[in-house]
């Protein structure tokens, strides 16, 4: 691959708009796309008129229910109305593979202005939870049969991960505890709480080690922002954000042939990619503050460990000395 | 930067038959990417290639979140991979531009379909529709809504029904030269309009049927091409696509604008003034006889309203004037849901690289434009210009 780090037409991104996060929110699919794509647009100074392309951004067809997900976000609901229109579709990732498509969009010169749009509304596969999509996940063959549930998998990798690196469950409920006063913060967060980690090991058991404050909720929202390059961006804002590497990566299929314990190799790929071609050779030192993944709180742990945000096994340690807290300054 | 993109010799194709029994979906998938990693002069996809793009549906696949599918067959594991619900071709976009951004020099694209093992399509076809307005018809047949566009269009221009049964043969004969194709046939226009009505005024023949299959396509930037390969690369000149509106309640049903507008752009990107006379030929999509003749007019190739009038004097035969679907297009290869666009650049493809289309090699094939569409109730169509 290629090391040149400069892109002819440098993406930056100028507005963003997000909904509440919800469950059972009364919006369609293509209203909640639109709430948050109208807002980014505003932000941008921009009306649909000026967007060259759409990209859009959804996990499986079965939350919303509707096959063919993007065609139908696209009308209206993401503006996509006659423009050109691409889904990105990376199972739980989907919602970063959004601005990832929205930078070549951009970088390639194909657009001058991008609108990214990540929905999903989970609430809406309620028959008798939304979990019971993910029973369609599996390979049909070999796993299916054994009717396993998602939790399964992240219970497995937790317990692995608990052992590997000796991590005790108190340390990891930090992690919930600490995200879930951040978003104390949030207007648009679904499970702001002030909860203390007793609270955590108190509440109900999943699969063990997951317990309910472990793991994220179901949820319905949409996530909107404009990307464009560099000129329109200067023309726009005075404080553009621009996108300076992406990566991504995905693993096996197999999951149980795939090492559980340690730094996510797929998140490390990913992260040296970015890194490479952003021209970061020391994150810890270089990177100032990061939103990464945590859909179960030992998730966060392992990412930071993948993203080279801490060394292996030692994401525990540094939540528990506030390192990862919003107030204090890493050095 | 601008620099050119190329699909590197690697095409590779695996099935095209109703029932491919002895693979998987994945099976399918691995055979059409080890032959498309040959094709491209033996690349190692493990540290050849930098990104992967697949196009599939959930739906289609039975499968909820079957990108995660993608990455192994295609040898793709830990790199980055990603999948694009949409048509084969705008996969083909993605990697244009990944390439077009400098980042990335080499990009397989895979698209694979097994609709044999779907038993219910037409439940899913359902779900493919608006939720609350349009699925509570519960359309007994989906393609009563091409049949509608089909009369729409057919009333609007005065294209009498011998138009598209001229497409259903024409289509199916060229078919009969094609390798991959498993329904060519020898059939006469009488034996078209007889046949009974699927949805009125398409007949059975006039609607594609399903096939199994799996597509890989390399692209390169043009230094790597020129790299990798020694027969002489295919060139991407211009590709764009378009979704118009797929609320059925707003969007035009006389006429395909979504084609009209990515043929616009496409043609711009690559400089092409005149398509008719500077292109040597046109892979479109067919999935309705009727269709044919839209795309034709959206993509240039004739006056709106006015393609029957050139196709039934034969000028878009595979030996007239433009040939038009000269693989035989969906009607004679069959219709393997998001692969379909890929079928139609492989087929461009063989033509352009001269003398490797077998039977149905055309003498002059320099220039060609190629058009994919998603099948009702979409609005989304990808229109490449490719040259030798």
């Amino acid at each position: 691959m290629s090391r040149n780090i400069y892109v002819k037409h440098r993406p930056a991104v100028i507005g963003a708009g997000l909904t509440l996060f919800r469950r059972r929110m009364l919006e369609t699919p293509k209203e909640l796309a639109w709430i948050a794509a109208k807002q980014a647009l505003d932000e941008a100074g921009l009306t649909l008129k000026d967007i060259d392309c759409v990209v859009i951004g959804s996990a499986p067809d079965t939350f919303d229910g509707v096959h063919m997900k993007g065609e139908y976000l696209a009308d209206g609901g993401a503006g996509g109305v006659g423009k050109p229109t691409m889904r990105v579709f990376v199972g739980g990732a989907t919602g970063v593979m959004v601005p990832i498509a929205a930078w070549w969009h951009v970088a390639s010169g194909h657009c001058k202005t991008v609108l990214a749009v990540a929905e999903e509304k989970m609430s809406d596969a309620d028959i008798p939870h939304p979990q019971a999509v993910f029973r369609y996940i599996w390979d049909p063959v070999t796993e299916v049969p054994l009717q396993p549930n998602l939790i399964w998998i992240f219970a497995m990798e937790m317990h692995r991960y608990m052992y590997k690196c000796g991590v005790k469950k108190e340390d990891i409920a930090l992690v919930s505890v600490k995200n879930k006063r951040n978003a104390l913060d949030h207007p648009a967060a679904q499970v702001a709480a002030n909860i203390t980690v007793d609270d955590v090991l108190k509440s109900e058991v999943l699969v063990w080690p997951v317990q309910l404050l472990d793991i994220s909720p179901v949820s319905d929202g949409a996530a909107a922002f404009v990307v464009a390059s560099e000129d329109v961006a200067r023309r726009q804002t005075d404080t553009p954000v621009w996108i300076d590497g992406v990566g991504w990566a995905l693993d096996t299929t197999s999951w149980t042939n795939r090492d559980l314990a340690f730094p996510p190799e797929y998140a490390n790929v990913a992260a040296q990619m970015a890194y490479r071609m952003a021209g970061i050779t020391n994150p810890r030192k270089e990177i100032d503050v990061a939103e990464v993944y945590d859909p179960f709180d030992y998730k966060e742990l392992h990412h930071m460990e993948g993203l080279g945000l801490a060394k292996k096994c030692e994401a525990p340690k540094l939540t528990k000395e506030g390192v990862t807290q919003r107030m204090v300054t890493y050095q | 930067m601008s620099r050119r993109v190329a699909i590197i010799g690697g095409v590779g194709w695996y099935g095209f038959r109703p029932v491919v029994e002895e693979a998987s979906f994945r099976e399918m998938m691995f055979e059409a990417a080890t032959r498309a990693y040959e094709d491209a002069g033996g690349l190692n996809p493990r540290t050849d290639v930098d990104a992967f793009a697949s196009c599939q549906e959930d739906f289609w696949e039975g499968i909820a979140i079957a990108d995660e599918f993608a990455p192994e067959p295609i040898g793709g594991t830990l790199k980055p991979v990603f999948t694009t619900p949409g048509d084969g071709l705008q996969c083909v976009a993605n990697a244009y531009m990944m390439i077009k951004t400098g980042q990335f020099d080499i990009v397989a694209v895979e698209s694979h379909a097994k609709p044999s093992d779907i038993i219910n399509m037409h439940d899913v076809m359902l779900f493919a529709m608006d939720p609350i307005t349009i699925r509570a018809i519960n359309t007994p047949n989906y393609h009563a809504l091409a049949a509608l566009e089909a009369q729409a269009y057919m009333t609007r221009y005065n294209v009498p029904r011998e138009a598209l049964a001229y497409v259903v043969v024409k289509n199916k004969r060229n078919a009969l030269y094609n390798d991959k194709a498993s329904y060519g046939a020898n059939l006469t226009i009488d034996e078209v309009l007889n046949s009974p009505y699927a949805v009125s005024p398409l007949t059975k023949l006039d609607i594609a049927p399903f096939v199994d299959a799996a597509v890989v396509v390399v692209l390169a930037s043009e230094d790597v091409a020129r790299r990798y390969t020694d027969t002489p690369p295919v060139w991407v000149d211009g590709i764009h696509w378009i979704t118009e509106d797929p609320s059925l309640e707003f969007h035009n049903w006389e006429f395909p604008v979504h084609a009209m507008r990515a043929a616009e752009a496409a043609y711009k990107m690559a400089g092409i003034q005149d398509p008719i006379k500077e292109l040597h030929f046109a892979e479109v999509d067919a999935r309705y006889s009727f269709k044919e003749l839209q795309f034709i007019e959206a993509l240039k190739l004739a006056p709106i309203g006015e393609a029957h009038k050139l196709l039934l004097e034969g000028a878009f035969d595979r030996d007239g004037l433009f040939p038009v679907n000269p693989s035989g297009g969906a009607l004679g290869e069959g219709v393997p849901l998001e692969v379909h666009g890929l079928a139609r650049l492989v087929n461009a493809v063989l033509q352009l690289r001269g003398g490797e289309a077998g039977r149905m090699q055309l003498s002059k094939a320099e220039k060609a434009v190629v058009h994919s569409w998603r099948g009702v109730p979409t609005t989304t169509s990808v229109v490449a210009v490719l040259s030798r």
